[in-house]
This record gives structure tokens, sequence and C-alpha cells, in this order.
């Protein structure tokens, strides 16, 4: 018995009834890289833009308020969703990718210098690493990285030691997404404190899948996409503690983000719209809050149950299969991410065979190289499941490597 | 689709008749795909009339691109350096047989790329190589 109906959430998906050869019913298994929407995600893109089509903030007519309050609306669910103190602590981005930018732009150019220290880790996404690589390059702030041991986890005493060197920040990732591995966040974060550092979470992989609730964790950044939770792509948030974003210096300028304006000065906007330069993604953003209001209707304990039921089964079938080895903890530390290798077959061959049997899986580094680095291996070929995921599908995935093993046998 | 793993590209990945590396050389050159982490190096000797007497190929990566980088390598020995400036996609394709999807396309041409960037003596292989 699983946590969810999953066939009934299925049929919210029109996706997920298509063919994609012949005969092949689609099996998607790469909600990691993004997820699919449900009808009531792309009605409310396809009403806004059908009935409330504006700008925001600005004009006077109907449709202008229609359009604010449905943005600002989205927001306040958004805040809701990741348990806020206040919708004015959320900033709306493209990304997680550019969540994390905005920090490195703004707070670290605004409170780091040569020297510093910046706390990574490495099972970082690639979003998590470059920043500070270039900020690194520019202000000379250093690096120093939480090693990942032979399980997958992160190795903690070492942690215990860089803290030790006075870090200015810590930025980790929630959840990771080639291995699953989902970190200790609040004791990451609370040892952080301790030694005078402030946190960012990227929890591009975690709001989808988990409770994430940004008082319990303290955590003073948490970067996320809506594509990854059933919303729209082009459409992110930042959450930051009120103390900081206020503090903090914009990001980008221009229109919106500005309270008054004279030819040779400005004075910024209040939050969140400080951040919020130029017109954003406004119909991806109320299908954001769309998405939300999906998920809350699940309730993100049973998306989680569920999904633990997923990686649970995966991993007891894909282990059983000769020459497969599935990267990361075991289920009960992972989220729904099966990273493997088969045999010395290659992820893209893998995987293109398993497209025959439409299954749609990720192959390759998958924006963590240094990880892949670390695990000595090239690439990995990466399953991921979501709510509207079935064992069944699990079943085919076996059924399907077993093919690939035969071709290349 | 059906085509895509044909016996003859199993074949040349898992058996290649060219895989190796020629010391000394007179042209070398190697690159990645990033996408996937292709690796391939040709290695060249050229003889007196500008042609090549010696090809060989080194690598790792996913079956497209190293059975490619075989039938690559096997179809210029002999060939003057001139000729290999013209070839291009369609001649990787013809070789291989298949028609492929923008993504693995790029493994297919990777030896290609590499190819070329040492023939023309460049710093980086660009896909404009290849077009």
């Amino acid at each position: 018995m699983t946590a969810l109906d999953v066939k009934k959430i299925r049929a919210d998906f029109p996706i997920l009834e298509r063919e994609v050869h012949p005969g092949v019913p689609l099996v998607y298994l790469d909600s990691t890289a993004t997820s699919q929407k449900p009808v009531s995600v792309i009605k409310a893109l396809d009403s806004f833009n059908r009935r409330h089509n504006a700008n925001i903030h600005r004009g006077i007519h109907v449709l202008a308020e229609e359009a604010t309050s449905m943005y600002e609306n989205s927001r306040e669910k958004i805040s809701r969703f990741i348990n806020a103190p206040s919708a004015r602590q959320i900033i709306f981005t493209r990304n997680t990718t550019e969540s994390i930018n905005l920090v490195a732009y703004s707070w670290a150019r605004a409170n780091l210098n040569t020297g510093d220290l910046v706390i990574l880790t490495e099972m970082e996404h690639h979003s998590n690493l470059i920043p500070w690589h270039m900020l690194s390059s520019e202000r000379g702030i250093r690096l120093e990285f939480i090693p990942v041991d032979e399980t997958g986890s992160l190795d903690m005493q070492t942690y215990e030691k860089l803290l030790k060197l006075d870090p200015r920040l810590v930025a980790f990732s929630h959840m990771s997404n080639v291995m699953g591995t989902i970190n200790p966040a609040e004791e990451i974060i609370r040892k952080a404190h301790a030694a005078g550092a402030i946190t960012l979470l990227d929890g591009a992989q975690s709001v989808p899948h988990l409770p994430v609730d940004v008082q319990t964790l303290d955590v003073d950044f948490l970067a996320f996409s809506a594509h990854k939770m059933l919303g729209p792509t082009g459409i992110g948030a930042l959450y930051g503690k009120l103390e900081l974003l206020e503090k903090m210096p914009p990001f980008m300028g221009g229109g919106d983000m500005i309270k008054t304006v004279h030819l040779r000065s400005f004075v910024p906007n209040s939050l969140p719209h400080k951040f919020e330069a130029g017109t954003p993604a406004i119909s991806e953003a109320i299908g954001f809050g769309s998405a939300v209001d999906y998920l809350e209707g699940i309730g993100m304990n049973q998306v989680e149950a569920h999904e633990h039921e997923m990686i649970h089964y995966a991993l007891e079938r894909l282990e059983e299969i000769p020459g497969v080895r599935v990267y990361g903890p075991k289920a009960e530390q992972k989220g729904a991410v099966a990273a493997f290798t088969l045999d010395e077959i290659h992820p893209h061959d893998v995987s293109q065979i398993l497209d025959r049997y439409g299954l749609a899986v990720r192959a390759g580094h998958h924006c963590a190289q240094p990880l892949h680095e670390k695990l000595g291996i090239q690439a990995t070929t990466r399953a991921s499941f979501y709510i509207y995921n079935s064992f069944d599908e699990i079943d085919k995935l076996v059924d399907g490597i077993y093919h690939v093993k035969k071709m290349f046998a | 689709m059906e085509d895509l793993y044909r016996e003859v590209i199993i074949d040349h990945y898992k058996n290649p008749q060219y895989r190796g590396k020629l010391e000394p050389h007179d042209i070398s050159f190697e690159d990645d795909n990033p996408l996937c982490g292709d690796h391939i190096r040709i290695d060249l000797r050229i003889d007196k009339d500008g042609r090549i007497n010696e090809a060989r190929f080194d690598g790792q990566g996913c079956a497209i691109s190293q059975a490619s980088a075989d039938l690559l390598t096997e179809s210029i020995i002999g060939k003057p350096l001139e000729e290999i400036k013209s070839l291009n996609k369609q001649d990787i394709l013809d070789l291989l047989g298949i028609d492929l999807g923008p993504v693995r396309l790029k493994c297919a041409l990777l030896s290609l790329k590499v190819l070329k960037a040492g023939v023309y003596g460049l710093g980086e292989a660009s896909d404009d190589l290849v077009e």
C-alpha cells in the first residue's frame, strides 16, 4: 500500500498519457531535472494569459490590479509553503541558480573580502559552486569543502574542523541531485551559526520533495525553483532573513526595484521589490503559486512518504541486477534519486537504449562534475521519482536495464 | 532508432581496430564533449606527399563516440590532408549508417572535430568545423 493514490494523481498530468514512440508510453523518471505539470498549473498559466494579462505594480486599470494581486498572492502562498515569517522575505528569481547568484552578488560582495572563508561541500551542483569560484577570482575569498565520505554522506568531523577556520558563510545542498543524500541541514546550520557564519541552503531538490520549514531550520537563505516542484520554468525564489535582506544592496538595477529616481541618483524600493528589477515572469510566478496549491493538496508529508517507498523499492530492484552500482547512501537517508552505473556501459548508451522503452532518465554528470571526480566515475545514469511515479515504472526500468545488458553482452 | 546500436557500431565500440597512440606523430589533437564527458585523441603520421599514412585514436566515452572515431580513423588512412578539410557531418553519418538526434550527434562528431582541429592546426576544436 502506498502513501499516495498514484493512479489518481497521474490523471492530473496530461503529458503522462503520451506515447514517446509508436505504442510505447512515456515512463518519466527525470523529475530531478524538471518535473511535469498538472492540469491546474497549465490552466493557471492559460487563464492568466487569456483573461488577466497586464504588467504588475503600476497600472491602475482592472487587468493591472488583477495581475498584481495574483502575482502577490502567489508570493504569499510560497511564503506559507516554507513557513517564512513574511511574504516580503520571498524574492522571485528565475530559478535556484539566480537565487544563489543574488546572494553571491549582493550579500557576499557587500560582506566578503580577500581571505574570507566560504564553506561548500563536495556534492554541490554547479549552481552552488561557480558563483563562489567567480567571487573567489574576483575577491580572493577562500573556499573549503566538506568532503563526501564513501557512503555518500558529508564528513561532519571535517566540517567541525573547517568551522574553526572562522567561516563567514556555509552554502550547501539540502539534497544531492545525484546521490539523493539528504544532508543534516539543521545540524549544519546550527553549527555554522555557533561559528559565526551565515548559511545558504540550496533547496532545489528538497523543497519539492520534503516538508521544508525555514524557521525550524533557522536558515539564513533558501534557494529553490518552481519547475522542479510541478511549476513552470523561468521562475524560482530566494527566501532570506529580514535583517539580512534589509541591509543588502540591490542586485540588478531597473524598473520596479526603485522608490524614487533622479537623473543622478536613486533610492531603492522596499522588500521584496528591491530585488525584482524589471518586469518579472508574471504568469510563471502565478503558476508557481498554483503548483504550491497542488502540493499542499497532497501534503508534503505524504509526498515524502511516497518517495521513500519508491526509493526503497527502486534500490532493492536495481541492486539485484548484476553489474549495477547505485551511488549514495541507503534508502533511509536519501530522496527518490538513484544514480547508477551499469558494467562498463556508458550512461549515454544506457539512457539511449532505455529511451526505446519509453524510459526517460538522465545521463551525464548532472551538473555535479566534482562529485563524479570524487566518486572516480565519468558519468552516471540517473532515475528519479516523484508523486506521479509508480512501482510498476520501477519494474519497467529494471526490465529496460536488462535489455541494455543484453545488447552490450 | 532501432538502428542506433546496429551490430557494426557495437562491434567497432567493443573491438576497435584503430585504437592506440602514434609516437612519434606529425599531428595530434584531443578534445572532450563536455555534455557526456567523451574524450577523443587522434594521432596522425603524414607522408612527404601530404597524405595520412598512419592514424590512431584513443579516448573513452559512449559507444557512438568511440565507434565513430574508429570508423573515421579507418576511413582517413591514405587520404591527402586537404581532403580531410572537406569532411562534414554527413560523412560521419554515412560511416555510421544511422541518423542521430542533436544530442547524440555531438558524440558522433567529436572525432571529426578533433581530426579537423588537428589538421588545421587550431588551438581548439569548434563546432563550426563539422557543420
